[in-house]
């Protein structure tokens, strides 16, 4: 452990294939009979066990509102274990598990609730060995994290004996803006030292987005072409095929532009576009990340080169799908985003003049996240006008999700043709190269919380940063009197965003 | 598809394998060649686990069998988007064939790729000078798959050459790193060391070299408690001890100072998984290398007190 001076005999940097494997500690799920709970965080947990990456005795507190008794909840667990882990069922597993699950039926405000879930604690810690270190996993609305965490400050549960340790997780959106980003960020403070808290982008647990780093920095053949001389123009998109799906509380009044460029297209926007790190540490590779980030400047009129849309009833992928408006829940009158499109640009020598353009969408027609850089065309095309008519420009597309891989798009001839030229893609798929089954970004993320370990984990001047950059947008779109163009849900999306790109002589890639 | 060729070469194998690709779509991103080096009565649990690792790991599988044919002759049957993304290749070798093994094996190796060969049973005294093996640059071998595990495994130690390692070593990861975070969370400075497996159980053996050297503590090993393969660990200090004792195979025990014994999972895993596990890393692994060392210098020391061979 950090705080030991000790020196493990076992450990020996030359030793990769040994696992790091979790101390001693426990996870206390708030809002655990949500959706992210069931479907993510509880059979990540058990994936992990799986794996032999938690230690004996873990323990696993659920803390909901409901009247259940420990062994309902176990159940709960073992059914969402059951349903949606990545890895098979074992009884062994559930064995080691189950020993240190525990239920507090309780509510955020009641202080009863809170001495209970205490005790809870001190018992796994005596009982299980959990030995002090507790992570506190807020799977609650962001309206809840103020009540959680003072809560948690006032009965003692943020403050960390000494040799153990005291950890709170919490997930976008971080604040509305600037100034909520600000509060939230005091408030936690108060509670929680800076590196014990982790605010979560799933985004940033995914393997191809740490393959962004590994292909920038890894190969000799890309950096060369990595700036403004080769690359036209750069698309990041983040596509979603549903609709608001049951959420219309959260997302309403939220939209587009916060729940997702905000978050995870800025932070994909920095892995791309920033600098080499000094190394792949918390600290420095969030230096780099700042600084493109504070080199990235919103365009200088907001009417031409942003867009916003509201998808409207239409039929996507063969299903009759209802508008925003008509959602359940959603006042006739919302002017949410559900598309945001922005064009940024970044003030540095590397990307002087090259446009990022960044979109993100619900009711598109089909889910897909990724970046996807355009290289200027030839200087001279020594061929017939007609020959190359077919032929676009070189491209390399960072498929996030799904699909995981890379594209590079070049021009081929066509054979049996004198000279005629078209564009071919050459595809590396990560299914294909790797495992077919790669760990998802909540394991990955979870293991981290619980050692401790921060590179992925987005750091607060991150966050500010990205609202300085999307506030004036948020605030132009407010002060408009029009709402937002409707487009056709299964559609890419409004006309203003096409025309957005057009603007520059450029075009959407259909994702 | 699956194409079928008797009495092919390599050229033959290649130009079918052409063809079954075009058939089914160019099958690419393919990672690594393995060559799996089986005896004929281990084809099938050979195949299973060349295509459980295919998916794990898109590659051109060779797996190598000797027929019973008396011509001079190679059998190849090609299998390219069936079961795995990758592709296999099974040769059977007759007659005199069987001795130059490496002309047909050298052609169809992926260009520049790495390539691992994989013993699943017997394997050469030196798989690293056999002319298969010096083809590789990783030597799989399992010292369980031999008839005298703990015999074989000191055959590899003796003749361990970079490169080489063996599953004995990967059915060690959970138990090594549950030792090495049990050590994290309750230092202690290490003074002795019990562990005991089963009879003929290699994993044993080597995990109590592993320990001895990296500790540089006396390790006791008791072959005489019932149970499959390691049965128990204790690691103690003067005053402590931290104890893992599992005797189902699958769960075990954990108990550290002050504190209830809780359980873990520390199942036995199967070759399959276990060889999807070490085909993750293709560097080189100095950790096995000294382990592998200690094992000889435990034998010899023991042998030199005149004790004989040591469990």
């Amino acid at each position: 452990m950090s705080t030991v001076a000790h020196v493990n005999p076992l450990r020996d940097q030359r030793d990769p294939r040994l696992p790091r494997m979790a101390g001693p500690s426990a996870l206390v799920l708030f809002g655990v009979t949500g959706d992210l709970a069931r479907k993510k965080l509880l059979p990540a947990v058990y994936d992990l066990a799986n794996r032999g990456l938690l230690p004996p005795g873990f323990g696993l507190v659920g803390f909901a509102r409901r009247d259940w008794a420990a062994e309902h909840f176990a159940e709960l667990v073992a059914e969402s274990v059951r349903t949606h882990a990545r890895t098979e069922f074992r009884e062994d597993v559930w064995k080691q598990l189950l020993e240190g699950i525990r239920f507090v039926p309780g509510e955020l405000h009641d202080n009863e609730s809170f001495e209970r879930l205490k005790r809870t604690l001190t018992d796994l810690d005596e009982s299980q060995g959990t030995g002090g270190n507790h992570a506190f996993y807020l799977s609650v609305p962001p309206s809840a994290f103020d009540m959680t965490v003072a809560q948690l400050r006032r009965h003692g549960l943020a403050d960390r004996p000494k040799g153990s340790w005291r950890r709170v997780v919490i997930e976008k959106p971080f604040g509305h803006d600037l100034a909520s980003a600000r509060e939230l960020e005091k408030k936690l403070a108060k509670a929680f030292a800076p590196a014990s808290i982790f605010r979560i982008d799933h985004y940033l647990g995914k393997e191809t987005v740490q393959n962004l780093l590994a292909f920038r920095f890894a190969n000799t053949m890309f950096e060369p072409i990595w700036n403004r001389t080769y690359i036209d123009h750069v698309q990041i998109t983040m596509a979603e095929d549903i609709g608001i799906a049951g959420r219309a509380g959260y997302y309403d009044g939220i939209g587009a532009a916060r729940d997702v460029i905000q978050n995870h297209l800025l932070q994909l926007l920095a892995l791309t576009a920033m600098e080499e790190p000094a190394s792949f540490g918390a600290d420095n590779l969030s230096a780099e990340k700042r600084k493109v980030l504070a080199a990235a400047r919103t365009p200088a009129d907001f009417d031409l080169h942003t867009a916003r849309g509201q998808y409207a009833t239409g039929w996507a992928g063969g299903v009759e799908v209802p508008g925003y408006l008509e959602e359940q829940g959603i006042p006739a009158d919302s002017r949410t985003d559900t598309y945001a499109a922005i064009r940024v640009d970044i003030d540095n020598r590397r990307w002087a003049g090259v446009p990022f353009y960044l979109r993100t969408g619900k009711r598109l027609p089909r889910r897909v996240t990724e970046v996807a850089l355009n290289l200027r065309r030839a200087p001279h095309l020594p061929f017939n006008g007609t020959d190359v008519r077919a032929l676009g420009n070189n491209a390399l597309v960072l498929r996030i999700q799904p699909d995981e891989g890379i594209t590079l798009r070049f021009g081929a001839k066509v054979p049996a043709t004198p000279m005629e030229l078209r564009d071919v893609n050459m595809d590396f798929g990560y299914g294909t190269s790797f495992a077919e089954s790669s760990p998802e970004a909540y394991e990955r993320l979870l293991l981290d919380v619980l050692l401790g370990s921060e590179p992925l984990f987005p750091q607060p001047e991150e966050v500010e940063l990205s609202w300085e950059i999307l506030d004036p947008v948020l605030d132009h779109w407010a002060a408009l009197d029009t709402p937002p163009e409707r487009y056709a849900s299964g559609t890419w999306g409004p006309q203003s965003a096409f025309d957005m790109l057009a603007r520059d002589g450029f075009t959407w890639r259909r994702a | 598809m699956i194409v079928n060729l008797t009495n092919t070469n390599a050229a033959g194998v290649q130009q079918a394998l052409g063809r079954a690709r075009h058939h089914v779509g160019a099958a690419s991103g393919l990672v690594f060649t393995l060559v799996v080096l089986a005896e004929l009565s281990e084809y099938d649990e050979a195949l299973a686990a060349c295509v459980e690792a295919g998916r794990e790991h898109p590659s051109r599988i060779l797996l190598l069998t000797n027929g019973r044919a008396r011509a001079d002759r190679l059998d190849a049957s090609i299998r390219a988007g069936e079961d795995s993304p990758g592709e296999i290749i099974a040769l059977k070798f007759h007659g005199a064939l069987q001795h130059h093994r490496e002309s047909v094996v050298l052609p169809l190796l992926l260009p520049d790729l790495p390539v691992i060969c994989w013993w699943p049973g017997r394997s050469p005294k030196a798989p690293g000078m056999d002319p298969i093996g010096r083809l590789a640059d990783r030597r799989i071998t399992d010292a369980m798959g031999d008839p005298d595990p703990i015999a074989a495994l000191e055959v590899r130690a003796r003749n361990y050459c970079e490169g080489d390692t063996d599953l004995t070593w990967t059915r060690l990861t959970r138990w090594r790193g549950l030792l090495a975070a049990a050590l994290d969370a309750y230092p202690m400075d290490v003074t002795r060391v019990g562990l005991s497996a089963s009879p003929t159980n290699a994993a044993g053996t080597l995990l109590a070299a592993w320990l001895s050297h990296r500790l540089d503590v006396p390790v006791a090993v008791d072959r005489g408690k019932p149970g499959v393969g390691i049965t128990g660990v204790v690691l103690g200090s003067e005053t402590d001890e931290i104890r893992v004792m599992r005797t189902d195979g699958n769960l075990a025990e954990f108990s550290a100072p002050g504190l209830p014994s809780r359980l873990v999972a520390l199942p036995r895993r199967d070759v399959n998984t276990l060889l999807a596990e070490e085909l993750r890393r293709l560097d080189d692994d100095p950790i096995y290398a000294e382990a592998m060392a200690s094992v000889v210098r435990r034998i010899d020391r023991a042998v030199s007190r005149g004790r004989g061979r040591p469990e």
